[in-house]
């Protein structure tokens, strides 16, 4: 089947859907970004987009390169200094959901962005590292996370746990005592996983339009849970990709236009 | 023990070229703090570290970015303080990469942090307290690799929460947007965490976009009285290829071109000969980039 969109752009736009109209968001650069702003550029205009540079109700009209860019501040609400954004915002509990994207993911959601391979000391991979990243995935009410499905990033056991999600499943989280839920979903190229209600192990619960539940379970690195109804994505609608490639056009113009 | 207060090791705000501030306030072995998150990154003050070939440093930095690079990469650099390092939208940091990876120019000793551990490791400093509490850190392998993170029970509540050791640089350098004659010192827009990391610190550095007569500042402006900064040098642009609000936009492409010129050991090391060590000054250095 020959389809008129990429499975990026369908992994951006299943992402995108997951955002609640007016929910404050605390949104990752990459992926978790134009997600972000593909929502509220459709289905959710009120989003409160929330960038770590201390940026809140930001309203770009390009997506930012960096998380700081002019482009965030200029459209804000308010702008803070990082240590109240840390403080008094993201562990004042006041963000309902947070975007994340990683490099390694496991089964219960925990991810990795600090090294892969060798060691922490002598990794083969020197990752940036957590940044934000783990106030966010511990302090926000819920958690999204967005990134290609394929085995070196679905793997069974983590090189480096950065970000904590539901740990070794269960009851872990809680028992941690971390504000927020954790992960709810997982939206990748291939379809969305979603945490067991009570083990908390990732359950793929929807593939996108043609690809098939064999081909998830062959990218991902451990023995796949399959919900027993697997839904299929709705293609993206016209107004969707056309928002998203405007979006991405006047991206690549502006940050090319420079120099 | 209780420290000094902070005010007592620093003389007022001298404004001076930034050769001559970097001479008098940056020494080899020191703990060097050069702040900014994406916005107001002092870039000039870090070309002229690497210019005056300073060594053995630990830097310190949020989030370090192509100047960390370019300090690793010319072998200033001891050791990393830090919590994320990458060049923003762009990928890797090829010479941080290379240090960590395969100890090229020199091995890098590195503390690893979260970005709100970070924040309040600045904010105890000027606050001159000996550590900074938060909710973070639990459950993670930071932990595991940095005997600096420590977990505490709330005297109150019974709460376990993480304890980092206050940032005290020997000094700070940042960059804003302008200064008047006496040396007061006003940014605004993205300010990150640069106003903690200049109070943390025994010395600083400001370089400013511009010296004006009156900052015309309204009340509540981010100003660093002139009697909390020591230098203050006027760099036009000093902060590119990142951005000054108000005076230009972050060059993302130049971030983007790093990428190339950082990717392999020879092309940096020509690139940093031809465009800093052989440049007498920031100026000279545009005026080479920009191939006049």
């Amino acid at each position: 089947m020959s389809l008129n969109y990429t499975s990026d752009e369908m992994m951006t736009i299943a992402a995108a859907r997951k955002i609640r109209n007016g929910a404050p968001l605390f949104v990752g650069i990459g992926l978790p970004s134009a997600a972000a702003n593909l929502a509220r550029q459709t289905h959710a205009p009120d989003t409160i987009l929330i960038y770590e540079s201390g940026t809140i109700g930001a309203k770009p009209s390009v997506l930012p390169l960096s998380i700081g860019d002019g482009e965030l501040s200029e459209t804000a609400d308010a702008v803070v200094s990082i240590p109240e954004m840390f403080a008094y915002w993201l562990q004042g509990g006041r963000v309902a959901l947070g975007f994340l994207g990683a490099a390694q993911i496991d089964k219960y959601a925990n991810i990795n962005s600090t090294v892969i391979g060798g060691t922490y000391q002598k990794p083969k991979v020197r990752l940036p590292g957590a940044g934000g990243a783990q106030e966010i995935a511990a302090n926000c009410g819920e958690v999204l996370i967005t990134l290609r499905h394929n085995k070196r990033a679905f793997v069974e056991k983590l090189d480096f746990l950065t970000s904590g999600g539901h740990f070794e499943g269960g009851d872990s989280r809680s028992k941690r005592n971390l504000p927020g839920r954790g992960p709810t979903a997982v939206i990748t190229d291939l379809g969305i996983l979603e945490p067991h209600p009570e083990t908390k192990e990732l359950t793929l619960t929807n593939v996108h339009q043609g690809v098939t539940v064999e081909q998830v379970v062959a990218e991902t690195g451990w023995a796949l849970k399959v919900a027993e109804q697997v839904g299929t994505t709705e293609p993206p609608t016209e107004r969707e990709l056309a928002v998203l490639r405007d979006l991405n056009e006047r991206t690549a113009r502006a940050h090319a236009g420079q120099q | 023990m209780i420290g000094f207060p902070s005010w007592q090791n620093r003389g007022l705000a001298h404004i001076t070229t930034l050769s001559q501030a970097i001479r008098e306030s940056v020494h080899d072995g020191d703990v060097v703090a050069l702040e900014g998150f994406t916005h107001l990154i002092p870039y000039a003050a870090g070309h002229e570290i690497v210019r005056q070939g300073k060594k053995d440093l630990t830097v310190i930095r949020m989030t370090p970015d192509v100047i960390y690079d370019m300090l690793i990469g010319s072998g200033c650099v001891k050791k990393i303080v830090f919590s994320w390092g990458g060049n923003p939208g762009v990928g890797s940091l090829h010479r941080l990469r290379d240090a960590v990876e395969k100890d090229w120019p020199k091995p890098i000793e590195v503390e690893e942090h979260a970005h709100a551990g970070m924040a309040a490791m600045y904010a105890a400093g000027a606050a001159n307290l000996p550590f900074g509490v938060l909710r973070g850190y639990i459950g993670t392998d930071l932990t595991k690799y940095n005997n600096r993170i420590k977990f505490i029970d709330c005297p109150f509540t019974g709460e376990k929460l993480a304890a980092v050791p206050a940032h005290r640089p020997d000094v700070t350098v940042i960059h804003a947007q302008k200064a008047d004659r006496k040396g007061n010192v006003q940014m605004w827009g993205v300010v990150g965490v640069q106003k903690e990391a200049v109070l943390a610190a025994k010395r600083s550095i400001v370089t400013v976009e511009e010296i004006v007569d009156d900052l015309q500042a309204p009340p509540n402006a981010v100003v660093l009285p002139y009697w909390v900064v020591g230098h203050v040098c006027e760099v036009k642009g000093g902060a590119f290829p990142s951005y000054a609000q108000g005076y230009y936009a972050r060059n993302n492409a130049f971030y983007k071109r790093w990428d190339d010129i950082s990717k392999d050991r020879e092309t940096f090391t020509a690139w940093m000969e031809k465009h800093i060590k052989n440049t007498k000054d920031f100026a000279e250095f545009k005026r080479v980039l920009e191939g006049k």
